[in-house]
């Protein structure tokens, strides 16, 4: 029973990523996204070092947010149009390792581009070079909790009208406290402080997440199905 | 054998005709109840009560600010708890009671954070200041807009109820995020002055308008709530006979 639950969660893997893979343009397209914000925000504000590096640790998240953003319309809602999601519901019924394994291919495809390019992006932004570190950590731990909130806003908006408005409404006030505890931590690593407490914070949110949004993912795409 | 009749009655409260008519019984009364308590709190606030030695009359805003902050906070549990309860047993009335408190609570949300703007002008000096009680009561506002926007975007009202449901349930973290937000961080706002174990930092001269105030917002709930719940039984069931039957009743 458990073998064939992986079973299906390893070949929906599979299958998410082979199909990454074969539309790489599509896929990076985030990255892209995630590139003109921090591009834009220097012509917008002006490019005054200083001021760059107070902003970087919110631009940068803020940036990665809304690329992430981007990809979460189309979590579902293909397998919910060509009928594949009701078929996770029949047979071994393994919604929950399917949520996951869908989940981490939205990771990958989203929230590890973002970590592996964010060193470059801090640079554009001019963020002190000591605080790096911990703008890399605050992505490793903070961009799950990304991907699993913004599935549940998703999974709760997949058969509405207006679906894509909703959703970023949706996710707002679900994200704030990762926001807050992810840039606290860059702001006070960037003032040469300790940003332990906001990292600890920080994993204990996306642990919460982590436990319990695909069960919230599970129940509402089963909802929305009925 | 008083246990059984209430238990009948509870029961029967779930059918929608029975709750129509037992609504429409009682809110009157809650809305008399609530404009006597919200007419003796105001007039004590505002009369009776001497102005704050250090901020004026200005401080007597604190009686609408801190009893729509805590209904707004109050009415999101009842709304989770009917919200639970909906996905557990599937009781439509539980659905269209959870749905109804949204706008109540989003509205009070709205009028805690003008008033706490109105009153942080010349107080702090700014209209608006990013600290966490704040931010969190703003966060309360958009998770109730978002409640609203989810449940209207669907076709099928039972099933956005549920849905709409899951989320409330996702962002009940958010209550204890406000209510221990004046003490985890170093805000603005101040801390709580009124504690229910051990002793209140207010004066008790300013104690009897704010209880009175609390208890109007409250039956202001539940009378804003009987009324809404009613009219949505209506709508939803507009082409059932018994609605045809009330309105009919109603009407001669």
């Amino acid at each position: 029973m458990i073998e064939s639950r992986t079973h299906a969660a390893a070949a929906l893997f599979r299958r998410d990523m082979k199909l990454a893979f074969r539309r790489l343009g599509e896929s990076l397209l985030p990255l892209f996204f995630l590139f003109t914000v921090i591009v834009l925000i220097p012509l917008g504000v002006g490019p005054g070092p200083n001021l760059l590096s107070r902003m970087a640790p919110g631009m940068v998240w803020v940036a990665a947010l809304l690329a992430s953003l981007l990809a979460l319309e189309h979590l579902f809602r293909p397998d919910l149009e060509d009928g594949t999601l009701e078929q996770w519901f029949v047979g071994e019924r393994a919604v929950y390792a399917r949520v996951m394994a869908r989940l981490l291919s939205h990771w990958l495809v989203t929230g590890l581009p973002v970590i592996v390019f964010s060193p470059l992006a801090a640079e554009m932004l001019n963020l002190p070079r000591h605080a790096l570190g911990t703008l890399i950590v605050s992505l490793v731990i903070g961009t799950p909790a990304l991907s699993l909130l913004g599935g549940l806003a998703a999974s709760l908006t997949l058969s509405t009208r207006g679906a894509s408005v909703l959703l970023s409404i949706l996710i707002f006030p679900l994200i704030v406290p990762l926001v807050i505890f992810a840039t606290g931590a860059v702001s006070m690593a960037a003032d040469s402080l300790d940003p332990g407490a906001h990292l600890g914070l920080l994993a204990a949110f996306t642990i919460l997440s982590l436990t319990l949004a695909p069960i919230g993912i599970a129940a509402a795409l089963r909802m929305n199905l009925e | 054998m008083i246990w059984k009749t209430l238990k009948i009655w509870f029961h029967k409260l779930g059918s929608a005709p029975s709750f129509y008519r037992f609504a429409r019984v009682v809110s009157p009364w809650l809305w008399f109840g609530f404009a006597v308590t919200a007419a003796y709190g105001l007039y004590l606030a505002l009369y009776v009560v001497p102005p704050d030695y250090q901020q004026g009359d200005s401080a007597r805003i604190l009686y609408i600010h801190v009893p729509a902050a805590w209904q707004a906070m109050f009415i999101y549990l009842v709304m989770t708890i009917l919200a639970i309860i909906a996905l557990i047993w599937r009781i439509r009335l539980t659905e269209i009671l959870a749905m109804s408190c949204a706008p109540i609570g989003a509205a009070l949300t709205l009028v805690c954070l003008v008033t706490g703007s109105l009153w942080g002008k010349p107080m702090w000096g700014t209209w608006w200041e990013w600290d966490a009680r704040l931010t969190s009561m703003l966060v309360l506002l958009f998770i109730y807009i978002g409640i609203m926007g989810l449940y209207a975007a669907f076709d099928d009202r039972r099933k956005g109820a549920r849905i709409a449901s899951v989320l409330i349930i996702a962002g009940a973290v958010n209550i204890p995020i406000i209510h221990f937000s004046v003490e985890w961080w170093n805000t603005l706002h101040q801390g709580a002055t009124i504690k229910l174990t051990g002793e209140s930092s207010m004066d008790p001269s300013m104690l009897p308008p704010l209880i009175w105030m609390v208890i109007s917002t409250k039956l202001f709930f539940g009378a804003a709530l009987l009324d809404r719940a009613r009219n949505e039984l209506l709508d939803q069931d507009r082409s059932k006979k018994w609605v045809a039957r009330q309105v009919l009743e109603t009407s001669s």
